[in-house]
């Protein structure tokens, strides 16, 4: 954008002293960009920051926690998203996807995907369990997510927020590797009812990939139950390896969205007949099922390099 | 209409305030205060800023309150005697809060006269766990009813002011669930936690807090007992703190300690007398607590003056804690102290 020898001439003496022939950093920008890391810092430190209701800090989540993840997302295992024109720019919806991986690695990629891709921050729903540990309640509260329960939906999605459920919670994170890509029971279809009430439209979600990251090939029952945690896996490298164990496999991921399902043609007095959000709730599984088996066809192999 | 209110607890801060604007409001005839010891301010000098306010030395727990009530031709009862930390032993809060509550209630049952009842209560009694929604409203049925304590006492008093208000349906009734107070004159358990120089905290919970100015909920109790708004409602401030927040603002250090180190420590302290942290409070530190107010500021067509945010640093600026350890790295975190060398 400028002549190099140009700028050679305003550089002072500390930013020849590292020349390099690539691009010369303008000190303008880099003490822009230094105040502008301080100033964070002192929001920090002091405490002057704003979260919302839920606990969301925005701030903490895009510039730091986002950050950390995120090489996971590119580099790893590579995401590919497709359908981002099915996510609404604006207003609430409901985004219904498949749960997989033995840990919910889905959940944070999915994030990363819609606020890279589509700038929305998820406010995901999770298991009751989330919120007992120490560490993950607060930084799932942090990262904008909430306790899966009617009354958080129904004012997320009020305030027109983003939302959103992996409805088969345990039975699918936790499935062994053997029922890979089989959705499981949709949960008691009280999403449906939410996304009917407040009238905002459902998008259904496939993630593929996630299935192959920690293979569940058995699981330690006794164990799990002694520290009241829902399964014990074992996987390939799960306990074996001890903590490299936790490292999960290259597997290429896809994640797609369909087509959004509207909800306003409904009474909103439908939400409480059970047929209907039943038969609606049964829809969104098959169309979810489809898709699944849409995507993981044109995936390919699960580890590309290697295969 | 002229009123004649009484106003129970007065010898504490939010008591004595309300007393105070209701006994400068001109609608209102007469108030009268009722406590077991005399307001400080009436003590001390004869009481200036409460010079309008009868005080009559009540203990709630007897029957003389209806004696009060018949005599003055008592219109309006605020009562907002609810007593928050053991000051002397747990039976004497408990007794003081429930049957205090229910001598009260009975007395303004018999009155042909009482025609409004407000109650103070708090957010507490939606308890603090894990399985409850993120924020309460009204209606919330929480997960686990507390079950130790002032948050007990509360649930108690709650039930016998619904059955009050069923069996008086012509008295207007409204219950007010307060968060917790915040503010230069409060003193309560969370105001001298946040007082002490090195903060305990629970490892790995960082809770939602949430609070009300005193001025925002004495105004709140002024406009109920002047104005007909029945039913129940939370009083807090917009927007929340996460408690690392708040030590933040306070320029105080936090010292993270294991759940079940944090209950023994809490246990031991209680039992010393050092200080009091009940169990009701060790959930609160670990999943905190936060209402809705929407109902409240439609009905009374109103909003807080402070919010959260502003309450906590109106308590810091005004007890001079602001500052300290943060001060002094946000400083050295200020670009132009990076320029200079």
């Amino acid at each position: 954008m400028t002549d190099p020898s140009h700028d050679a001439t305003v550089i002072p003496i500390t930013a020849a002293r590292s020349r390099s022939a690539r691009a010369v950093p303008d000190p303008a920008v880099s003490d822009e960009r230094l105040s502008e890391v301080l100033a964070f810092l002192r929001r920090r430190v002091t405490g002057d920051y704003d979260v919302d209701e839920f606990g969301f800090d925005a701030e903490l989540t895009d510039k730091v926690l986002l950050e950390i993840i995120r090489p996971l997302y590119r580099h790893w295992f590579r995401v590919d998203v497709n359908g981002l024109g099915n996510v609404p720019a604006e207003g609430g919806a409901l985004v219904v996807a498949n749960h997989s991986g033995t840990l919910p690695l889905d959940a944070l990629m999915l994030q990363v995907a819609l606020h890279d891709e589509a700038h929305r921050a998820i406010r995901l729903l999770g298991a009751d369990l989330v919120y007992r540990l120490p560490v993950l309640s607060q930084l799932s509260r942090k990262t904008g997510h909430t306790l899966a329960c009617p009354e958080d939906a129904d004012r997320l999605l009020r305030k027109g927020e983003l939302v959103g459920v992996f409805p088969e919670g345990f039975k699918g994170v936790g499935k062994p590797f053997s029922e890979r890509y089989k959705l499981q029971r949709f949960g008691r279809g009280g999403f449906v009812a939410s996304a009917i009430e407040a009238g905002v439209p459902i998008v259904p979600c496939a993630i593929v990939g996630a299935e192959e990251i920690y293979p569940k090939l058995g699981d330690l029952r006794f164990l799990a139950r002694t520290f009241g945690l829902p399964y014990l896996p074992i996987t390939p490298l799960f306990p074996w390896l001890g903590p490299l164990g936790l490292l999960p496999l290259p597997s290429k991921w896809v994640i797609g969205f369909g087509e959004p399902i509207r909800t306003d043609e409904y009474d909103p007095a439908a939400a409480d007949d059970p047929v209907t959000v039943f038969n609606l709730t049964d829809h969104i599984r098959e169309i979810i099922q489809q898709q699944l088996n849409e995507l993981r066809l044109r995936r390919g192999h699960a580890f590309p390099p290697f295969f | 209409m002229s009123h004649t209110v009484l106003v129970t607890g007065v010898a504490r801060h939010i008591g004595a305030r309300v007393a105070s604007v209701l006994a400068a409001d001109p609608e209102v005839d007469r108030v009268i205060g009722v406590d077991t010891v005399p307001p400080p301010s009436l003590g001390r000098d004869g009481g200036a800023p409460l010079s309008r306010i009868e005080f009559v030395r009540v203990d709630l727990r007897s029957p003389d309150i209806a004696q009060v009530i018949t005599a003055a031709d008592v219109d309006t009862v605020v009562h907002v005697s609810l007593v928050s930390s053991p000051a002397g032993s747990r039976v004497y809060m408990k007794e003081h809060n429930v049957i205090g509550t229910m001598q009260l209630l009975g007395a303004c049952q018999r009155s042909g006269l009482v025609r409004r009842v407000v109650v103070r209560s708090t957010a507490a009694v939606y308890g603090s766990s894990p399985h409850d929604p993120a924020v309460f409203t009204e209606d919330a049925e929480p997960h686990e009813v507390p079950s130790h304590g002032y948050a007990k006492d509360a649930v108690e008093v709650e039930g016998y002011v619904r059955g009050f208000a069923r069996r008086r349906p012509d008295v207007t009734v409204t219950t007010l669930r307060f968060a917790n107070f915040m503010g230069p004159g409060v003193d309560s358990p969370l105001t001298r936690y946040f007082t002490q120089p090195v903060l305990p905290t629970v490892f790995g919970y960082d809770p939602r807090l949430q609070f009300v100015h005193e001025d925002d909920g004495v105004e709140v109790l002024r406009r109920v007992a002047t104005e007909d708004h029945p039913g129940t409602y939370n009083v807090a401030g917009e927007g929340v703190l996460y408690l690392s927040q708040c030590v933040r603002r306070a320029g105080r250090l936090s010292l993270p300690i294991p759940s079940q180190a944090f209950r023994l420590l809490g246990d031991i302290a209680r039992g010393t007398g050092v200080a009091d942290f009940s169990p009701e409070q060790l959930r609160l530190l670990c999943h905190g607590r936060v209402v809705d107010i929407a109902s409240l500021t439609a009905e009374l067509g109103w909003q807080p003056k402070f919010t959260t945010q502003a309450a906590f640093d109106d308590f810091l600026r005004t007890r001079g804690l602001a500052g300290g350890v943060p001060d002094t790295l946000a400083d050295w975190l200020s670009p132009s102290s990076w320029r200079a060398d």
